[in-house]
């Protein structure tokens, strides 16, 4: 097992002297979870540990009567002698990086993350450490973020055209976090704005901490009536070729995802548009954030795991894979097919 | 460039003939003439230098970003395209957003003369092109400097865009463009003028095109009297223009085709002045055409050697008149430009006139057709007696062609190779193999075709995800697929040849259905495909 703090077992990432679980895929004891995206947060835990702002997002996931501890952001806790702090991932609201302390050793287990930010959520942080474990989702060199605000822009003026068409414009994003991304950023004095039950859900949650979303309300007879021909509907991906949608038409459908930035990924969905708008960092937000926290290992999970850690081989840096369950190939991964809530 | 590029993302964007079409028109409207005409070049399918190589771009653009061939064959493997792989992975420009540089300066002053310069040239220039594109714009580059500039609308589409553009009746824009069109603000406004046509000695006619005929003639087509009959030809489809002293032949792909064939030109030289004659180029032996693949080997080098020559005869076979002492006869009935045609001929070892195939009824015609393969043509041609000569594929129920049923053999997928554009994340390319023991399911499977999916979208999803479960090994875009599915494959001909290892190739292969219910171990034999070519020969 050597002298890391945090490492893997089939049950998730667990630290033996302080034993606790970081991102567990099945009930245990104690969990710490990053953020409330399925792949990272299970169901089933006698107790949670995560950070303030993500305690309401996390009970959504979890049981309702969960125990749920919430823990602002660089706030030390002593769990068996281990020190504990989260600090913001950037990635969606209440998303933390767990850094671990214990005998003169630092490790940070990022979680999911993205380096700009967006507005929805408490901004990424850099935290040194001797050890980061980062995901690698979208670790090539192929992916390269543009500006939000330039995507932003291209998604206004979509929904411009679409209006001028007379069609109502569809944007799939994932339920928790893209969604309340897309609209916190579209310009919604264009028109009325409808989404799908389950990003309804969440925009609440978003708002009860404070962050800005337009008016939403979920597909009625009278919603759809004004909503169709000029307005936008957020919806999760799931929901194409469904009744629920099809009411909406005649309608343009845009999809908001990292994997949108390549052309074939776009035809493959069946959508009119991509943007490019992810929840991770991208190749030189990896790098850099790999650089910023001045580690001397690195752990990579959670994507490109061989291509990433072969890379950083090559730079001379000491850097293995961290295995997780969700570790598809590389093929279904890169479509977001497996992990319902990524890209 | 910028405005180009928009163009290409609008009609890429959309399935719609009718909104690609209408893009393409206001880009036609809008854009300067310097642009433009160079635009319609290349979205009408001209290459516009030799290709500089892929393996070259990738080796500069390994230099520049440092990264090592395995990490630009991962980055490849996940997008498909290289050009796109490329674009994607190199440093941002140094500016952000369009580059601002037009067209025609794009053309003209960075992509002509890559091909004059030395190596290092070369690469210094792509550098700077580099610096200066990126994104789509970079994207675009590539394929426009790679050879591989695939657009989003048919040839068809833009010309008829062009078309509604200029104000002028499609035909003629079509026949404006059938020859060779030399990108000029000159040739580009020329297009562009109303009116009808001043004629260029040059040009071919557009060609009529037949449609398939899959129900019963009987049923659909009336009395047999009505139609003329031919044999259908398996050549190249071609036009031998006699104007102006000088003779063309001038393929139905509109590549001039001339030098290819020596005998023929011969031919057209000795013909009036003012013919044009639709007809088809075939290799010949004695009373019947060779197989396809010879007629290739001539059409592949441009200057003919003297012993493929020998080797290989040619035929112009004729079919139609389009033109006689300089009048275009197209208006005229299928029998008076046949009467024409006949006293235009003139005696030539390379000229045959394609006879009309008598027939009472069309269950004689029926019987008839059964000969076909023997006679190595591929059905019949029926042309109604009264009909003009159209213009590409209108004029549906005047042409037809009543081609026999393909040819099927069963065979086992080995391979699976992904798509490029579009279609960069699915595997579409197949290749299938045959056993070449004496039996079924005896020796090894060899592979004898590729072809690309024929299948619903709904059995395609099946088949993708079968490779991706059952890959056995893994190269690039490449996979090599445990031999499980069997798939019936309909083709036209099979051709001996040395290329493949199998010795055989197939054409126009393509996946008929997917044979669920058979196991690999029945799948065909390379005997069973050996024997159709002793047959056809
Ligand atoms: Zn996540
Ligand atoms: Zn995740």
């Amino acid at each position: 097992m050597g002298r890391n703090l945090v490492e893997p077992t089939d049950r998730g990432l667990y630290c033996a002297a302080g034993d606790f679980f970081i991102d567990p895929w099945r009930p245990v004891d104690r969990a710490v979870v990053t953020h409330a995206h399925s792949d990272h947060a299970t169901w089933g835990c006698d107790r949670y540990l995560c950070s303030e702002p993500g305690v309401e997002v996390l009970r959504q996931r979890v049981q309702n009567d969960a125990d749920i501890q919430g823990v602002a952001y660089g706030e030390l806790l002593d769990l068996n002698g281990v020190k504990v702090s989260l600090h913001p991932a950037g990635h969606l609201l209440g998303s933390a990086q767990v850094r671990v302390e214990h005998a003169g050793r630092v490790e940070v287990i990022s979680g999911d993350y993205k380096v700009q930010p967006d507005g929805t959520c408490d901004a990424f942080e850099p935290v040194k450490c001797h050890r980061f474990i980062t995901e690698s989702t979208f670790g090539l060199p192929i992916y390269r973020w543009r500006d939000d605000a330039e995507v932003t822009a291209d998604i206004n003026a979509w929904w411009r055209d679409n209006q001028e068409a007379g069609r109502t414009s569809v944007v799939f994003a994932y339920a928790l976090g893209k969604a309340q991304r897309i609209l916190h950023s579209v310009d919604a004095s264009l028109g009325p704005v409808v989404v799908h039950g389950s990003v309804q859900r969440f925009n609440d949650v978003y708002r009860a901490a404070g962050v800005a979303l337009p008016d939403t309300t979920t597909s009625t007879e009278e919603s759809r009536k004004t909503c169709k021909g000029v307005g936008l509907v957020v919806t999760p991906p799931s929901t194409l070729g469904t009744p629920w949608l099809r009411k909406f038409a005649p309608y343009s459908t845009a999809f908001a995802s990292g994997w949108m930035a390549i052309r074939g990924n776009r035809r493959r969905r069946g959508v009119d548009r991509g943007f490019v708008v992810s929840d991770h960092a991208d190749w030189p937000g990896l790098l850099q954030t790999i650089a910023d926290t001045g580690c001397e290992s690195v752990g990579v999970t959670h994507g490109y795991t061989q291509a990433l850690v072969r890379y950083l081989r090559q730079q001379g840096m000491d850097a293995d894979i961290v295995p997780t369950r969700y570790e598809g190939e590389s093929d279904t991964e890169q479509t977001g097919e497996t992990t319902d809530e990524s890209g | 460039m910028q405005r180009f590029t928009q163009l290409f993302l609008e009609v890429d964007r959309t399935t719609r003939t009718s909104e690609k079409t209408a893009a393409l028109r206001r880009y036609f409207e809008d854009a300067q003439p310097r642009d433009a005409a160079w635009a319609l070049a290349v979205l009408t399918g001209q290459k516009l230098i030799r290709r500089v190589s892929y393996k070259r771009l990738r080796q500069w653009a390994g230099e520049v970003t440092g990264f090592d061939d395995w990490l630009l064959s991962e980055c490849h493997s996940s997008v498909g395209d290289l050009s796109e792989t490329l674009a994607l992975i190199l440093p941002p420009a140094d500016a952000p957003g369009p580059s601002g540089e037009p067209l025609h300066r794009v053309v003209e002053e960075r992509i002509l003369p890559l091909p004059l310069m030395t190596e290092t040239q070369q690469r210094d220039a792509i550098r700077k092109a580099w610096k200066t594109f990126d994104g789509h714009e970079r994207f675009l580059f590539h394929k426009l400097i790679s050879g591989n500039f695939r657009f989003g609308a048919a040839r068809k589409v833009v010309i008829n865009a062009l078309a509604a553009a200029a104000d002028i009746d499609p035909a003629v824009m079509q026949h404006r463009l059938a020859g060779t069109y030399t990108p000029s603000v000159e040739n580009f406004e020329a297009l562009l003028r109303g009116g009808d046509d001043v004629e260029d000695p040059a040009r071919p006619y557009p060609f009529f095109l037949a449609h398939q005929l899959d129900d019963d003639p009987a049923d659909v087509l009336g009395d047999v009297a009505d139609w003329r009959v031919e044999w259908k030809w398996d050549g190249i489809r071609a036009q031998l223009i006699r104007r102006a002293g000088q003779t063309l032949l001038w393929s139905r792909g509109d590549e001039l085709i001339t030098d290819a064939f020596p005998e023929l030109r011969a031919v057209g030289d000795r013909l009036p002045d003012g013919t044009v004659i639709d007809g088809e180029v075939l290799a010949w032996d004695g009373d019947k055409p060779l197989l396809f693949g010879q007629l290739q080997k001539r059409l592949n080098r441009k200057r003919v050697e003297l012993m493929l020559f020998m080797d290989v005869p040619v035929v112009f076979m004729a079919y139609d008149l389009l033109e006689h002492a300089g009048d275009d006869q197209r208006a005229h009935s299928t029998d008076q430009r046949r009467e024409t045609l006949e006293q235009v001929l003139i005696e030539d070892e390379a000229l045959r006139l394609s006879q009309l195939v008598e027939a009472e009824s069309w269950e004689q015609l029926a019987d008839l057709r059964e000969e076909s393969r023997a006679h190595g043509v591929e059905g019949f041609m029926l042309k109604r007696a009264d009909a003009p000569y159209g213009t590409g594929r209108t004029g549906k129920g005047l042409w037809w062609k009543w081609k026999v049923d393909p040819y099927t053999v069963d065979c086992v997928m080995i391979y699976a190779q992904r798509g490029t554009g579009r279609r960069s994340t699915l595997y579409t390319d197949y290749t299938f193999a045959v056993w070449n023991g004496k039996q079924r399911g005896e020796g090894e499977l060899v592979p004898v075709t590729k072809a690309y999916s024929g299948l619903t979208d709904e059995e395609f999803a099946k088949v993708d995800k079968f490779i991706r479960d059952h890959s056995v090994g893994k190269k690039g875009s490449f996979r090599q697929v445990k031999p499980e599915l069997v798939f019936e494959i309909a083709f036209e001909g099979i051709n001996e040849s040395e290329r493949h290892k199998s010795g055989v190739a197939l054409r126009f292969p393509r996946v008929s259905r997917w044979r669920t219910d058979k196991q690999p171990e029945e799948a065909d034999t390379l005997v069973d495909l050996k024997r159709l070519l002793a047959k056809r020969v």
